[in-house]
C-alpha cells in the first residue's frame, strides 16, 4: 500500500511536469499547427534561468523568498526567448507549416548547443530550498516535498490557464481560433497576436517546468527539455489540442503508467508503455483524440 | 513547398534526358529547355563520372590546405570523407520518405540503429561473419520498418510524426538500458574485429572502408532515383502533392507509402551496417530522436526531393560538424575571447543558427540555390532594359 501511495503521488507529480510542458504545446499546435520542437529549448532557457539568478541575481539565493524571486526570472528568461521566437522566427513563416517546422528544429540543436557552450555539459546541482527539502508523512509514507510542490504548481497553472480560457476575451479569441481559424480571422479579429500571447503563455508555463524540473531531478543538464519533451508530444496526442481537461488527464495518465510500469516491472519499461499506449490510443480512435484535425493538417 | 517541385522539374532528371529527341524540323516552337537539351550530355554522365572520381580519389596524394589536414589519401581525410559518404546515402534514404513522398517521420534514426545494432551483435555474440551479420541486420531493419510503417501509416501528417517518434523514442531507450548487457548501455557496442575480413580493419586498410561507404552511397542514391523514375514514384509524387487526390484517382496511397518506408528503411540498415564498419563501433547517440532532427537538417539543407541534395547537404554537413570541432580546439582559437569562441567551439550551435538562416533565406536548400540566383540576375537584366 505505502509503495502504492508514493508511487501515485511520484507519478502525479511527473504528470504535473508533463502538463506545464504539454498545456503551452497543445495551445500553440492547437492554435496555429507548429509543433514547436523549440518548446525544450524554453524549458532549458527556464533551468538555467532559474539556476542562474539563485547564484548571481542579487536579491534572488538558493532558499525562500530569494528562491521564488530565482524562478520568476527563470520563467521571465523563458517568456521573453518565446515572445522573441514568435516573433522572428514563426511570424515571418506563416502560412509554411513545415517551414515552421523546420525552424524550431534548428531552434531546438542551437539553442542546448549554446548552453552548454556557456556552462558545461555537465549535470549542474539544482538550488533546493528549504521548504521542499526532505519528506513528508502521507498516511505512513515518507515522500518528497518537491512531488507537492509541482503538483500544487500544475494546479494554479491549470486554474489559470482555464480562467484565461473562459473569462478573458484573448481566452475567447485563442478557444475560437482553435476551433475555426479562418473564421475568426474573417470576422475581423487579429488572431496573430492571439499566436504571440499562446506562445508567450507556453514559454512561460515552459519554464516554469524547467525550474520545477530541476527541483525534481536534482540537476540541470542541456539536454534534459528533449526528453521531456517528447512524453510531452505524447500527451498532446494522447490528450488532444481541443481541451485543457483532455491534456491534463493525459498528462495524469502518462505520469502513472510511466511510474508504474517502471516499478512493478524492469525500469525502462514504463517509456516503452507510454508508447504503447500511445500506439494503441492513435490506432483505434484514428488520428488520436485530436482525431480528424490532425489528421487533415498536413504540414 | 513551389519551390522544390521547381528544382525537381528542372533538375537534369532522367525524364529530360529519355524524352525523345526532336529534329531541327520538327513541328512545334523551340522552347528553352529543347535548346539546352540538346546541349546535355546523357542523364548518366555526371553521376558516373562523380561515381569514378570518388572511387579514383585515394590514388591521389593531392593536398588541399585549409580543406583536409592531410593528403587526400591520409588515413584520416579518407576516414572524414567515408563519414561524409555514409552520411549523405543515410540522407537519401531519408529523403525517399520526407522529400520524395512527402512523409514526415521523426523515426528513421532507429532503422539506422537496428541495422548497425543487430550487426554489431551478431557478429560480437555470434560471431556470425561480416556478410551474413550484414545480411540478416538489413533484412531485420527492413522486416522492422515494415512493421511499424504498417503501423504507423494508418494515421497522417503530425500524428504520423509523433507515431514514429514514439516509436524511435521507445527503441532508444531500450537500447540505453541495456537489457540483458547486451547493447552495452551508454557505452554502445564495438566492432568484434575477429568477425570482419582482414581488408576492413587497421588504420592502413581505411582506404577499404571508404570504398565501402562510397558503395552505399552509391547504392543508396541509387535505388532512390531507379525507384523515383519508376512508375511508383510517379504515384510518390502525386501522394506528395495532394493525397486526397490520388485516392480520388482510384489508387489506394497507402501500399505506396508503405512501399517507400520499407525502401527507406531498409537503405537505412544497410547504412548502419556501413556505419558501423566505418567506426569500428556504435554508440546510443545514433538512437536519439536529435539524431533523426539533423538527418532532417541534413536533407532541408542541401535541398528535400531533389537528386543531388541529400547527398550534398549530409556530406557538407558532417564535414561542416567533423571541421567546426577540430577548429573550436585549434590554437588560433584560443586567442578570442572566451565569450566568442565558447560558442563558435559548438558545432551544433553554428549548424543549428544556419540552418534557422537557411529556412528562411534559401528554402530550397543549397542545390536550389544556382537557380535562384540565376533567375534573380535575369530579372535585375529585364528591368535594367
Amino acid at each position: 500500500m505505502s509503495t502504492v501511495i508514493l508511487l501515485v503521488i511520484t507519478g502525479l507529480g511527473l504528470g504535473a511536469l508533463y502538463f506545464l510542458i504539454a498545456s503551452g504545446l497543445s495551445l500553440i499546435f492547437g492554435l496555429m499547427d507548429v509543433l514547436n520542437f523549440a518548446h525544450g529549448a524554453f524549458l532549458a532557457i527556464g533551468a538555467y534561468g532559474t539556476w542562474w539568478a539563485a547564484l548571481h541575481l542579487p536579491g534572488a539565493g538558493p532558499d525562500g523568498f530569494g528562491f521564488l524571486l530565482a524562478v520568476a526570472f527563470g520563467v521571465g528568461a523563458g517568456t521573453l526567448a518565446a515572445t522573441l521566437v514568435e516573433l522572428c522566427v514563426i511570424r515571418p513563416l506563416y502560412g509554411r507549416h513545415r517551414e515552421q517546422i523546420l525552424a524550431t528544429v534548428g531552434l531546438s540543436l542551437a539553442v542546448p548547443a549554446l548552453i552548454q557552450a556557456v556552462w558545461g555539459a555537465d549535470p549542474l546541482t539544482f538550488p533546493r530550498p528549504e521548504l521542499v527539502r526532505g519528506t513528508v508523512d502521507v498516511v505512513g509514507v515518507h515522500i518528497p516535498k518537491d512531488r507537492f510542490l509541482l503538483i500544487v504548481a500544475a494546479i494554479v497553472v491549470f486554474a489559470a490557464l482555464w480562467l484565461f480560457n473562459s473569462r478573458t476575451r484573448y481566452g475567447l479569441i485563442v478557444r475560437a481560433g482553435v476551433q475555426d481559424r479562418a473564421m475568426v480571422t474573417a470576422l475581423g479579429i487579429d488572431v496573430r497576436r492571439a499566436f504571440t500571447l499562446v506562445f508567450a503563455i507556453g514559454g512561460a508555463a515552459a519554464a516554469l517546468a524547467g525550474a520545477l524540473g530541476g527541483l525534481y531531478f536534482g540537476v540541470v543538464t542541456p539536454t534534459q527539455g528533449m526528453s521531456l519533451l517528447i512524453f510531452a508530444f505524447i500527451v498532446v496526442v494522447i490528450g488532444g489540442t481541443t481541451s485543457l481537461t483532455g491534456c491534463a488527464i493525459a498528462s495524469v495518465a502518462v505520469g502513472l503508467i510511466q511510474q508504474f510500469a517502471n516499478y512493478y516491472t524492469v525500469a525502462g519499461l514504463g517509456d516503452i508503455a507510454v508508447v504503447i499506449v500511445l500506439a494503441l490510443v492513435l490506432l483505434t480512435r484514428q488520428g488520436g483524440l485530436t482525431a480528424k484535425k490532425s489528421a487533415e493538417r498536413v504540414a | 513547398m513551389m519551390t522544390d517541385t521547381d528544382v525537381a522539374s528542372t533538375a537534369p532528371g532522367p525524364r529530360s534526358g529519355r524524352r525523345a529527341p526532336r529534329g531541327p524540323g520538327a513541328p512545334g516552337p523551340r522552347t528553352v529547355e529543347d535548346v539546352r537539351g540538346r546541349r546535355r550530355l546523357p542523364a548518366w554522365a555526371v553521376p558516373a563520372a562523380l561515381l569514378a572520381v570518388a572511387l579514383a580519389l585515394p590514388f591521389s596524394t593531392l593536398r588541399i590546405p585549409g580543406v583536409f589536414e592531410g593528403a587526400l589519401n591520409s588515413p584520416p581525410t579518407l576516414h572524414l570523407l567515408a563519414f561524409c559518404l555514409v552520411f549523405g546515402g543515410l540522407a537519401t534514404s531519408y529523403d525517399l520518405l520526407y522529400g520524395r513522398v512527402g512523409l514526415l517521420s521523426f523515426g528513421h534514426a532507429l532503422y539506422f540503429a537496428c541495422g548497425a545494432y543487430a550487426a554489431a551483435l551478431l557478429m560480437g555474440v555470434l560471431e556470425l561473419p561480416l556478410v551474413w551479420s550484414a545480411l540478416i541486420a538489413v533484412v531485420g531493419g527492413t522486416l522492422l520498418s515494415l512493421l511499424l510503417g504498417a503501423v504507423s501509416l494508418r494515421v497522417n501528417g503530425i500524428a504520423l510524426a509523433m507515431v514514429t517518434l514514439a516509436f524511435a523514442q521507445a527503441g532508444s531507450i531500450l537500447i540505453s538500458r541495456d537489457p540483458g548487457r547486451l547493447t552495452g548501455g551508454e557505452e554502445g557496442l564495438s566492432l568484434n574485429t575477429a568477425a570482419v575480413p582482414d581488408a576492413f580493419v587497421g588504420v592502413a586498410n581505411t582506404v577499404n572502408l571508404y570504398w565501402a561507404a562510397v558503395a552505399y552511397a552509391a547504392v543508396a542514391t541509387g535505388v532512390v532515383w531507379w525507384l523515383t523514375a519508376s512508375p511508383v514514384g510517379r504515384v510518390w509524387q502525386g501522394i506528395r502533392a495532394n493525397e486526397q487526390r490520388v485516392a480520388v484517382l482510384g489508387v489506394n496511397p497507402y501500399p505506396y507509402k508503405l512501399a517507400a518506408f520499407t525502401v527507406g528503411g531498409g537503405l537505412a540498415s544497410l547504412g548502419g551496417v556501413t556505419y558501423l564498419l566505418v567506426t569500428g563501433g556504435v554508440t546510443p547517440g545514433i538512437t536519439t530522436a536529435e539524431f533523426t532532427l539533423t538527418l532532417l537538417v541534413m536533407v532541408a539543407l542541401g535541398g528535400a526531393g531533389t537528386r543531388w541534395g541529400p547527398l550534398l547537404g549530409a556530406a557538407l554537413y558532417t564535414y561542416a560538424d567533423h571541421r567546426l570541432l577540430q577548429l573550436g580546439q585549434s590554437d588560433g582559437f584560443a586567442a578570442l575571447p572566451a565569450w566568442i569562441a565558447a560558442p563558435l567551439a559548438q558545432p551544433l550551435f553554428i549548424l543549428g543558427t544556419l540552418f534557422v538562416l537557411m529556412v528562411f533565406f534559401f528554402p530550397g536548400g543549397l542545390v536550389a540555390l544556382p537557380g535562384r540566383v540565376r533567375s534573380a540576375l535575369r530579372d535585375r537584366k529585364a528591368s535594367r532594359r
